[in-house]
């Protein structure tokens, strides 16, 4: 996998605040990249590094083996859709589109062509005529994507594509940016501060936490072994126990937990030697709970010994989504823990009430040990 | 919208107020359009139709001079003033640089001060500082009017132009460059698109300003460089003649003309808006 975009050691300041800090990325040709993180994390600032219209005050960027570091936005071979779509007012759809071919050069008859041909693509056949003000934000959006695709570039800037739009419409067009990309096979480089968004569509994605990277991988590896609390934190909800080692083999691990009076069983070795103190991250999803009414005895968690892996606790909330529930559990040192349920029968969510005691767990390969 | 104070189109007091306003502010007007008409000599007696005036008017040499020479000035200090006072409106609105709030704020300076304090400036200006050139010939001997004029309306432009640009999206020249447009073609094909509605109206502000300036113009104009309001000046002081009215007229026919220009081109630009 050669990379398209390769970005090194770019550092970006803007007075006295480091935008973007010592970033060093490579991006490989056909991706759907996403950077990721809080507003105000310098994601877009490497973005509009990317398009140009920053230079870094350290650093290098090579687009398709080309040092792009200093040429402006114009000579590079990328093309941005931006937030506010920013298409032309006096210009029709068609006039959008046709733009950048026109300063291109690229004669009438061919500009037309290609004009029709990306509009079909993104369905906007029969509406080339429209002034941008006569048209639906999904319609601006597709019109904003159809302008950036026309030149063919090699890569697709994309700033927080789908964040002007309502909920149904951002699902719409998440489906619709994908098969684009997938279809096309161009590289897509997206920023967007919504997880839902980069792990439905990027096929990687970057964390960033004041202008570093904090982690790069595929939404999986974000989701599932998040490297420190900060990307467990920021990608989906969790449940972090702070805990000490007690024992480090190679396929197994015994983590006490003093906050909560028990130990935890990993059914893998830490892989962080010589870490004191570190914290467990348990998703929600992964906790199971168990009915404690009546003395029920605590369950045995599968692949641990028995005692571990199991806190007492009482339901206090209950949010009932369709498709899941999820449970606010109140741990007797008075912890809040969140514990998700999918309502897999029709009688699913009757099973727990509200105020009711239970035994909640997880298995001995749920939990990721943290160091950060 | 019944009974809303400020719809004074409603109750007859109001209405008695709205009439008499309007009626101090055009019935002198419609007497002096009225009279230009007047068979008679005498500006006060109605001795019936014609169009005497008028033709006294066409052949009245120094005054068509006046006029033309008006014509030009107004010409040439619009065009001067669009190109300085957009530049200076894209440049307060783009560059940070030492004395921008300075220069934003005196911008507006030559609008404050009394026009009779610009003339005495312009007056002395041109005399000791700059003398401009005499005997040049026709369309130069006007310079130092559409330099004085030129500075005193490119104010206008860069305020209005300086206003228009505050509602201007940075993200669309962004997106000009980023499709293969350099800067000089992105500020050509997006902002000034954006500015039409502001370059016209100053534009149209400039050209009335110029065309029926009288204070600064009269110290500024030598004996061969007579506008239009300097001469009719002139020739009031001497007697009030109908020809005097006639001229007034067609001033004012000239102004509605290029007011109604003005509103049709802005409706047909700003049903886009931008």
């Amino acid at each position: 996998m050669s990379a398209l975009i390769e970005i090194e050691g770019v550092t970006k300041r803007f007075g006295a605040i480091v935008a973007v800090d010592d970033v060093t990325l490579n991006i490989a040709e056909g991706e759907f990249f996403a950077l990721l993180g809080p507003s105000g994390c310098g994601k877009t600032t490497l973005l509009r590094l990317l398009a140009g219209f920053e230079t870094p005050n350290v650093g290098r960027i090579r687009i398709d083996g080309r040092d792009q570091t200093r040429v402006p936005p114009h000579r590079r071979p990328v093309n941005m859709v931006f937030q506010s779509y920013a298409l032309f007012p006096h210009l029709s759809v068609r006039g959008n589109v046709e733009y950048g071919l026109k300063v291109a050069g690229v004669p009438p008859a061919e500009r037309r062509r290609r004009v029709d041909e990306v509009l079909a693509l993104v369905q906007l056949e029969g509406l080339a005529d429209r002034m941008p003000d006569q048209l639906s934000g999904g319609q601006r959006q597709r019109v904003a994507l159809a302008r950036a695709l026309v030149k063919r570039p090699r890569v697709v800037l994309l700033d927080e594509p789908l964040s002007a739009l309502d909920a149904k419409l951002r699902e719409e067009l998440r489906f619709e940016l994908s098969r684009l990309q997938h279809h096309l096979g161009l590289t897509f480089v997206m920023v967007t501060h919504d997880q839902d968004e980069a792990l439905a569509l990027a096929t990687r994605c970057a964390v960033m936490h004041r202008g570093a990277l904090v982690q790069v991988g595929t939404p999986a590896e974000l989701y599932e072994f998040p490297a420190s609390r900060l990307v467990a934190e920021f990608i989906g909800a969790v449940n972090l126990f702070e805990g000490r080692v007690i024992t480090d083999a190679p396929d197994h691990a015994v983590i006490d937990l003093p906050g909560e009076g028990i130990r935890a069983w990993l059914d893998h070795g830490t892989g962080l030697p010589g870490v004191p103190r570190l914290w467990l991250a348990v998703r929600p999803e992964k906790m199971e709970l168990h009915k404690r009414a009546g003395g029920r005895p605590a369950p045995r968690m599968e692949g641990t010994p028995p005692g571990h892996n199991v806190l007492a606790g009482t339901i206090r909330e209950i949010a009932y989504l369709g498709s899941e529930s999820v449970f606010d559990v109140e741990l007797e040192t008075g912890r809040r823990v969140r514990v998700i349920r999918p309502n897999l029968t029709h009688w699913d969510q009757e099973d727990f009430g509200r105020d009711e005691p239970v035994w909640l767990g997880w298995h001995a390969e749920a939990a990721v040990v943290l160091a950060r | 919208m019944r009974g809303d104070p400020l719809d004074y189109g409603r109750c007859w007091p109001l209405r008695l107020l709205l009439a008499a306003t309007l009626a101090f502010l055009y019935l002198p007007l419609v007497v002096l359009v009225a009279f230009s008409f007047n068979a008679g000599r005498r500006v006060t007696v109605w001795r019936g139709f014609s169009l005497e005036w008028y033709e006294r008017l066409v052949r009245n040499p120094e005054l068509l001079a006046a006029l033309g020479n008006s014509l030009v000035v107004a010409s040439f200090a619009t065009l001067l003033s669009l190109l300085l006072g957009t530049l200076a409106a894209l440049a307060l609105w783009r560059f940070r640089f030492p004395g921008r709030i300075g220069l934003e704020r005196g911008l507006a300076l030559p609008i404050l001060v009394p026009e009779i304090c610009l003339g005495v400036a312009f007056l002395v200006f041109f005399a000791r500082v700059v003398p401009w050139p005499t005997g040049l010939p026709w369309p130069l001997s006007l310079g130092a009017i559409v330099l004085a004029h030129t500075s005193f309306l490119f104010p206008f432009v860069a305020i209005l132009v300086r206003a228009r640009l505050e509602s201007f999206n940075p993200e669309l020249e962004e997106a000009a460059r980023d499709l293969g447009a350099g800067t000089w073609r992105a500020l050509q094909d997006v902002v000034l698109p954006h500015l039409k509605p502001a370059l016209l109206a100053s534009a149209l502000l400039a050209f009335t300003l110029s065309l029926d300036d009288f204070v600064i113009t009269f110290f500024t104009a030598g004996p061969d460089t007579v506008t239009f309001p300097v001469k009719v000046y002139a020739m009031v002081r001497f007697s009030v003649t109908p020809e005097v009215n006639a001229v007034s007229t067609l001033l004012l026919a000239l102004t509605a003309l290029l007011a109604w220009v003005g509103v049709r081109l802005q409706a047909r630009l700003g049903g886009r808006p931008s």
